[in-house]
């Protein structure tokens, strides 16, 4: 990122190679198709109780739960991993809370004793993952591809085979509550985003989970401890996936075990590629991924405005992830590289 | 079967089993799977009777012949140290794709080619991704396993039905090879048969053709490979689309014995299939593992759940539970091994 222009060119020039520059436009965009449809669909309106209302309101509210398992799979990527078990963590954890509410009732106490258990679950799960990553060392994608899998038959076991509702209105505020006349849920995610950020990028933890990533043999030369760090790394990934699960779940106060969290994994690595997060592990950016995750809910409203089938949104997230890629990679980069230097021979000393 | 690995002249020196046993570690897996597979059909047999008869046997076959071909797919992907995670998703929009094909009046057997051209057409795309653009394996086909999940969707969220008459269903035939008493038949379908030429022909292009060499030689390491001069471009994109077409061609067995087609069909198969693979001892970093052991792999999966449906009190909601158990058992075996095998 090491650019020679100054002032203000310099400035919109590297914002604008900073990836998740492009998802902002890209979120835009959409909105802008959106606009065109129904020139009212950005219009917030305030309702009787003061309460924000809107098409943007409710991007936001959706987006609250895919920023939490973004964030954590920001992380787990930048170790170089990857954590496909996030939509079940969600599975288990709405699980988990619905079948503890059903029984303790609707008091704010059982509220908190179930968000206490999901993220006691979650943790487990997330902590039997960095286990098999970093202790028995098996390639990340194959112990949570396992997990992915299990994850949500333990979800049917833990309901029975049931959709489990309860009613809590404490437990159902979190997801449909306000403050502010914004959405608790957002608040709640933009509030976790912010904190994990600052722990990460404000200590020196960030950079040793992005040395694990770059070589994880030079960082334990360098008295990186990469276990423990894993460990922490997973776990977080997997409370983070348990609060979503609770986010998804607390809107409905019903855990669909076959469909909520199904398919978010690919959401989440979107979400983290599209921040300009690397796959191939070594760096990450916690506000990209946020970003990302911002764009992924506004395409998913999107394509139910426009009148698809919700069911076919992986296809068009799937042409996204292919096109990312693309532009990741060595070759196409060389590409247009190669045309940029044609003209401007001498600028192409910098690495980027 | 490892002759690959070890030329045969030092397999004829080591005369001790101790021996013997320490430098074939890597078929130690796949002779677990078998002894597993042994111990279930006796525990099965034992503990509830009826399992070793023709009619159990072949209904074992019969029903598991996709997930067999599925399993061949994912050992070739696997050798060479990849993955395919897009197997169930490919078969979901192959088998929604040809039946509503078929309804729209097409030549059954036009669509069974198509079916087939539909998964390889995949794996082109996954194999070009992963070899031209460096784009992880699992990223790839996880990317493959959406879009295809998702075309599935588009085109159809219902089941969609074979006519009766369709001569697609003559693949799905039983065919009664020996007349039993009563019901305990021993019954071929041509999926059963299509299952079984795969297998060997998957056997032949392992362990007899040069391909065969260099999916084992890139597994082993790829660089070296590439040094040797072998076709690693070529051969890996080959990979894929081998496996996705070995998934059309799965979409048109399991679609031919059911009659029906449904955007959700096949929804974890990519885990039986990985786990069928492991089981018979392919090991996921690459370069060992047999495509035989991968069919015994895909066998114990089907009995176990013979063995829960039979069994009745374990709840069908834990078989992927199991099944997931299963394979990490495996996967750990398999470091195990890897570990006593640096030594």
């Amino acid at each position: 990122m090491t650019d020679s222009d100054s002032g203000f060119v310099g400035f919109v020039k590297a914002f604008a190679r900073r990836q998740y520059f492009w998802g902002i436009v890209a979120i835009i965009l959409l909105l802008v198709v959106n606009l065109l449809k129904d020139p009212t669909y950005l219009a917030i309106t305030v309702s009787g109780s003061g309460n924000l209302v809107g098409n943007l309101i409710d991007i936001l509210r959706a987006a609250a739960p895919i920023m939490m398992i973004a964030v954590g799979m920001c992380l787990v990527v930048a170790t170089g991993g990857i954590d496909l078990s996030v939509g079940s963590v969600m599975a288990v954890a709405g699980a988990v809370a619905m079948e503890f509410l059903a029984s303790a009732g609707g008091s704010v106490a059982s509220a908190f004793g179930a968000l206490g258990l999901v993220i006691l679950v979650s943790g487990a799960l997330g902590l039997v993952n960095g286990l098999l990553v970093s202790v028995v060392g098996l390639q990340p994608f194959i112990s949570t591809l396992i997990l992915m899998l299990a994850g949500r038959g333990l979800a049917k076991v833990i309901t029975g085979g049931q959709n489990t509702a309860a009613n809590n209105e404490a437990f159902n505020w979190i997801a449909n509550g306000r403050v502010l006349g914004l959405p608790v849920v957002f608040i709640l995610a933009l509030i976790i985003v912010i904190v994990v950020g600052l722990v990460v990028r404000r200590s020196a933890l960030g950079l040793m989970i992005e040395a694990i990533g770059m070589d994880a043999k030079a960082a334990r030369l360098a008295g990186v401890n990469r276990r423990a760090l894993l460990f922490a790394v997973y776990i977080i990934g997997g409370i983070l996936a348990g609060i979503a699960g609770v986010f998804a779940t607390a809107s409905v106060m019903t855990v669909d075990i076959s469909r909520t969290g199904y398919q978010l994994e690919l959401d989440a690595i979107l979400a983290v590629v599209i921040g300009g997060t690397s796959l191939a592990g070594g760096k990450f950016n916690i506000s990209g991924a946020a970003i990302g995750a911002l764009l992924i809910a506004t395409l998913d409203k999107t394509v139910v405005f426009l009148g698809v089938s919700s069911s076919a949104t992986p296809a068009f997230k799937a042409i996204i992830i292919v096109v990312l890629c693309l532009l990741q990679s060595e070759r196409v980069r060389n590409l247009i590289r190669r045309r940029r230097t044609v003209p401007d021979v001498t600028k192409e000393v910098v690495p980027v | 079967m490892s002759a690959i690995a070890t030329p045969p002249a030092e397999v004829s020196l080591t005369k001790s089993p101790g021996r013997w046993i320490s430098q074939h570690l890597d078929a130690l897996p796949t002779a677990a799977s078998v002894v597993i597979f042994i111990g279930m059909i006796i525990f099965g047999e034992v503990a509830y009777g009826h399992i070793v008869q023709a009619s159990t046997l072949s209904n074992l076959l019969i029903n598991n012949a996709h997930l067999v071909i599925l399993a061949v797919a994912l050992t070739f992907v696997i050798l060479t140290g990849g993955i395919d995670l897009s197997v169930g998703a490919i078969i979901a929009f192959s088998s929604v794709a040809g039946v509503m094909l078929i309804n729209a009046g097409w030549n059954p057997w036009l669509v069974v080619v198509l079916m087939i051209l539909i998964g390889s057409a995949f794996g082109l795309i996954a194999g070009v991704l992963v070899q031209f653009f460096g784009v992880q394996p699992f990223i790839a086909t996880l990317a493959m396993m959406f879009l295809g999940r998702g075309l599935a969707s588009i085109l159809s969220t219902v089941p969609e039905r074979l006519p009766d008459d369709s001569a697609f269903r003559s693949l799905g035939t039983q065919w009664k090879v020996i007349d039993g008493p009563k019901v305990n038949d021993l019954i071929i379908t041509p999926g059963v048969l299509i299952a079984v030429a795969v297998v060997l022909l998957a056997f032949w292009m392992l362990h007899r053709t040069r391909m065969g060499r260099t999916v084992y030689a890139i597994g082993g390491s790829e660089q070296s490979a590439a040094l040797m001069g072998l076709p690693v471009t070529a051969t890996k994109v080959w990979v894929y689309v081998i496996s996705g077409s070995l998934s059309g061609l799965a979409a048109v067995v399991y679609t031919a014995r059911l009659g029906s087609a449904q955007n959700i069909t096949g929804i974890g198969w990519e885990l039986d299939a990985i786990a069928a693979a492991v089981i018979g001892g392919t090991l996921l970093l690459g370069g060992a593992g047999f495509v035989l052991g991968s069919v015994i792999g895909a066998l114990v999966l089907g009995l176990m759940n013979v063995l829960i449906t039979r069994d009745g009190s374990i709840p069908p909601e834990a078989t992927t539970i199991i099944t997931g158990g299963i394979l990490l058992v495996f996967v750990l075996l398999q470091r195990a091994v890897l570990a006593k095998q640096r030594e």
